[in-house]
């Protein structure tokens, strides 16, 4: 798990710089560590953002592009000095291109201890149909 | 005469030089320089009453979590569940880990293991570590 770790924590690091433009906000973006698996129904997105609430985690489906947004809450703590760093705070952001279409008012979020469930279901002509052959 | 004299101080030179190099790596890299990656990362700040460690596990619950204090080491022990992923899904990412974690950290004072307090907000931990009463550094006033 630790190496695995290693090549992230390099991949979080790194700002995202889509289309060129910059974040309003002069603050670290991380790209999450994510999951994605599909069913015939549904396509399940997890997220891992330490930091955010549900109240900061902004989604958008704009035609295939999923975006997700997290502002982190964190608080550092009042009248104590930093002794000793690992991670830093930042935000989150990351979008992904959906191969497949996606029934909208079906899309189900929850976030729970930091990371983020998308339940995304399939539209219904994106889902597989299958044909059975019959002999004669 | 001359090149013995030279030489050590050109090899003192470097050591120096060599020591400031991997001092400054250590301190001021981000934490893809460090050797080894601990699992979870923790953050700790100081002032004179204690400490106040934060660490970063998402995805795992409260119940799930242990923190332990003896003297001067805390232990935070874990498990992160996999995911109920079904049997006939494809998997197209798997980015984030799981399984069973444990750090200890090495504290600089003995810790009033009776007024700890732990909180887990958001999939992070955060420890307030109050240090013990008697070991505190004492102000000595000068008298005239």
């Amino acid at each position: 798990m630790s190496k695995d770790n290693q090549a992230m924590e390099v991949q979080e690091q790194e700002m995202i710089e889509n289309d060129g433009s910059e974040r309003m906000r002069s603050r670290t973006t991380f790209i999450p560590r994510s999951d994605i698996y599909e069913t015939d129904e549904n396509v399940v997105v997890s997220v891992d953002m330490p930091g955010v609430n549900e109240d900061t985690v902004d989604i958008t489906l704009e035609k295939n592009i999923l975006t997700i947004n997290g502002i982190s809450t964190y608080e550092e703590p009042d009248d104590f000095s930093l002794a000793y760093n690992e991670f830093e705070v930042g935000d989150y952001e990351r979008s992904f291109r959906l191969t497949d279409r996606i029934d909208r008012d079906g899309i189900e979020a929850i976030f729970r201890d930091g990371v983020l469930k998308l339940t995304l279901p399939k539209a219904e002509e994106a889902k597989i149909k299958k044909i059975s052959v019959k002999a004669k | 005469m001359y090149k013995t004299f030279r030489t050590p101080s050109i090899w003192r030179e470097m050591d120096r030089l060599q020591r400031d190099m991997n001092r400054l790596f250590n301190q001021r890299s981000s934490s893809h320089l460090r050797v080894a990656p601990s699992y979870p990362a923790i953050n700790t700040w100081a002032n004179e009453d204690g400490l106040f460690v934060s660490a970063e596990m998402p995805g795992v619950s409260t119940q799930d979590i242990d923190i332990s204090v003896t003297g001067n080491t805390l232990v935070i022990t874990g498990e992160r569940g996999a995911d109920d992923i079904p049997e006939d899904a494809r998997i197209h990412r798997k980015e984030r880990g799981y399984g069973k974690f444990s750090r200890s950290i090495q504290l600089p004072f003995s810790v009033d293991a009776e007024k700890v307090e732990a909180s887990f907000k958001n999939g992070v931990l955060n420890i307030l570590l109050p240090q013990v009463e008697a070991e505190k550094p004492k102000k000595i006033a000068i008298k005239n």
